[in-house]
């Protein structure tokens, strides 16, 4: 294979890259009054780096050694991730532009560039050093998002600990490679698979064995699961809300694809070794994202447990370890990152008198008297999130427990089960609140064309008029996920 | 003779003395940054030593990335202290609580 064509089979990072290079020059030389211009080039770069998958980024090829996969796994997780950062850039003038002294910047749309730069390598990774740079450049970038605000003492904290709390993670996972490369002899996933599967048939090696739970407990951190999700609900809380409707969906993605690739491509041999870890995160975190969020006053943290919860059912696909099991984990990811994306459109258009954001859900009380059509949309955000039919979010977590029982995972598939019904509790208590409280004084909602079109087709994609996206869904991800085995 | 297995235990060593620094510090932030930096050595130490007993290269390049990222990270990581700083007056890890829950 030819230098050239190995380049073409990265074209969709190479597109990011050069993008957020280019981008970056203008953003020196036009200083704030390119932010603008800047922004709407950096959702072009996005759609061209979406368009360029079409053809060898998505061939099932491999390139340079086999460190890069460009199979229709990684194109269906970079068009989920492409997707969900165009919105995060798209939502962002209208929120910056009311927050005082702290402006939006040209360096915010390049820093989702970059991000995605990295988490397109994260998905499309073969091998272990390619995993850790793409993560580490998706993770800089987003320490730098997260404390964007820099006048926001809030902002400045949610940087702090996600920046810590994340290196400790880079550094856990790091460990874990260099144990798996000194007992493997390799950093090829391809390879790795051989080594375990040579493993069994001796005697265990130990090296192998804790390179395994050290890479898992890294990539479990990324992808917040409990118990290493306690960065969560304050990097979420205090960020900004564009970005922390980023970080719920788009990284989400990459990490759990990531979590995917590792576990089927590298492990693969090893399933009933890490079948333990991912079943005791998934309902962990199911148990725990479900409980700790009743509490909560404030809503961006409670869509951080409810993230938490999300990924806990995610994690159900991923314990059955079969082809079906990685399709229903793609399948809810993607109606996950829309339902996701929708409610945080709904946070974002909660303004006070005097433009500063409402972030508590007491703000939201009787919102459905004065703004029908937005409380409406919580509503179905709020219902398809505790998976009730006919909504999506129902299909989506009914295909994780099908892949579960199909893998005889059955006491795993009912725990869950249960486990989401506290969940429903507080999603229900949030619809309560829209609909039965008494209308909350000082909240001037506004919503411009754009959002509030954006909101309408999240919740028309949620409600049972998705249901024609269904068969195309279901087969594109059995495709994406058969590229795995 | 130093072998493969003296070089691990003070890989294991370093990195248990990094996470530990993280966990059990409560004075100050940039001591949190050296911990950091630590658990990376750590895993230098590790890549280097199994590179050298494999007689395969890799684990040397592996290392040379290590090393690179971590230099980002680490001017990352000062660049939000210092925005921190700014807006509270202080490094202190206990004051690092406006948000709780």
């Amino acid at each position: 294979m030819s230098y050239a064509s190995q380049l073409a089979t990265t074209l969709p990072e190479l597109v990011l890259a050069a993008g957020a290079i280019v981008l970056m020059l203008v953003a020196a030389w036009g200083g704030q009054r390119s932010t603008r211009a800047v922004s709407i080039a950096s959702v072009f770069v996005l759609v061209g780096a979406g368009i360029a998958l079409i053809g060898p980024a998505s061939s099932g090829a491999t390139a340079f050694g086999g460190m890069y996969r460009a199979d229709a796994f990684a194109a269906y997780a970079k068009v989920l991730i492409y997707a969900a950062s165009a919105i995060a850039i798209m939502v962002a003038p209208r929120f910056f532009a009311q927050t005082a002294g702290d402006n939006l910047k040209p360096e915010y749309p390049i820093l989702i560039l970059l991000s995605c730069t990295g988490m397109g390598m994260m998905v499309s990774a073969g091998d272990m050093l390619l995993l850790y740079v793409g993560l580490e450049l998706q993770s800089l970038a987003a320490y730098v998002l997260a404390s964007f605000m820099r006048r926001d003492t809030r902002s400045a904290e949610a940087g702090l600990k996600y920046f810590v709390l994340g290196a400790l993670a880079s550094g856990i996972l790091l460990y874990g490679i260099s144990l798996v490369y000194g007992f493997s002899g390799t950093t090829l996933f391809v390879d790795i698979a051989q080594a375990y599967a040579g493993d069994l048939g001796g005697e265990r090696s130990l090296g192998l064995l804790f390179g395994l739970v050290f890479v898992f407990a890294g990539i479990a951190f990324k992808m917040s699961a409990v118990p290493f999700h306690m960065w969560t609900p304050d990097v979420y809380e205090g960020a900004p809300t564009p970005v922390t409707a980023f970080f719920a969906s788009a990284p989400k993605v990459a990490a759990i694809g990531l979590g995917m690739r590792v576990a089927i491509e590298a492990m693969g041999p090893a399933t009933a070794d890490w079948r333990q870890i991912v079943i005791f995160a998934s309902l962990a975190s199911i148990v725990l994202g479900a409980v700790a969020a009743i509490g909560q006053t404030n809503i961006k943290r409670l869509l951080a447990y409810s993230s938490i919860n999300n990924v806990g059912f995610a994690l159900v696909g991923l314990a059955a370890g079969t082809p079906e099991g990685v399709a229903s984990v793609l399948f809810y990811m993607a109606i996950y990152i829309v339902m996701t994306l929708g409610s945080f459109l709904v946070v974002l258009q909660m303004r006070d008198v005097a433009g500063r954001p409402i972030e508590t859900i007491a703000g939201f009380s009787g919102l459905s008297r004065s703004h029908p059509g937005l409380a409406a949309a919580l509503a179905i955000m709020m219902f398809s999130l505790a998976g009730i039919p006919p909504l999506l979010g129902f299909n989506a977590k009914l295909e994780v427990f099908n892949a579960a029982v199909q893998a005889d995972l059955f006491v795993l598939a009912v725990v869950a089960v249960i486990g989401s019904v506290p969940g429903a509790y507080y999603y229900l208590r949030i619809v309560k609140t829209l609909y039965f409280d008494a209308p909350a004084e000082g909240v001037a909602v506004r919503t411009d064309r754009f959002e509030g079109g954006l909101l309408a087709a999240t919740a028309v994609f949620i409600s049972p008029v998705g249901w024609f996206l269904l068969a195309p869904l279901g087969a594109w991800t059995m495709t994406a996920a058969r590229s795995l085995f | 003779m130093i072998g493969l297995i003296h070089y691990l235990v003070v890989g294991a060593i370093l990195f248990t003395l990094g996470v530990l620094g993280i966990f059990l510090n409560r004075k100050n932030l940039i001591v949190l940054l050296m911990a950091i930096e630590l658990i990376l050595l750590s895993v230098n130490i590790n890549l280097v030593a199994f590179s050298s007993y494999l007689g395969d290269l890799v684990g040397q390049v592996f290392a040379m990335f290590v090393l690179t990222v971590a230099a980002g990270e680490a001017a990352i990581g000062l660049a939000i202290l210092v925005i921190y700083f700014r807006g509270r007056g202080s490094i202190s890890v206990d004051d690092v609580n406006r948000m709780k829950g």
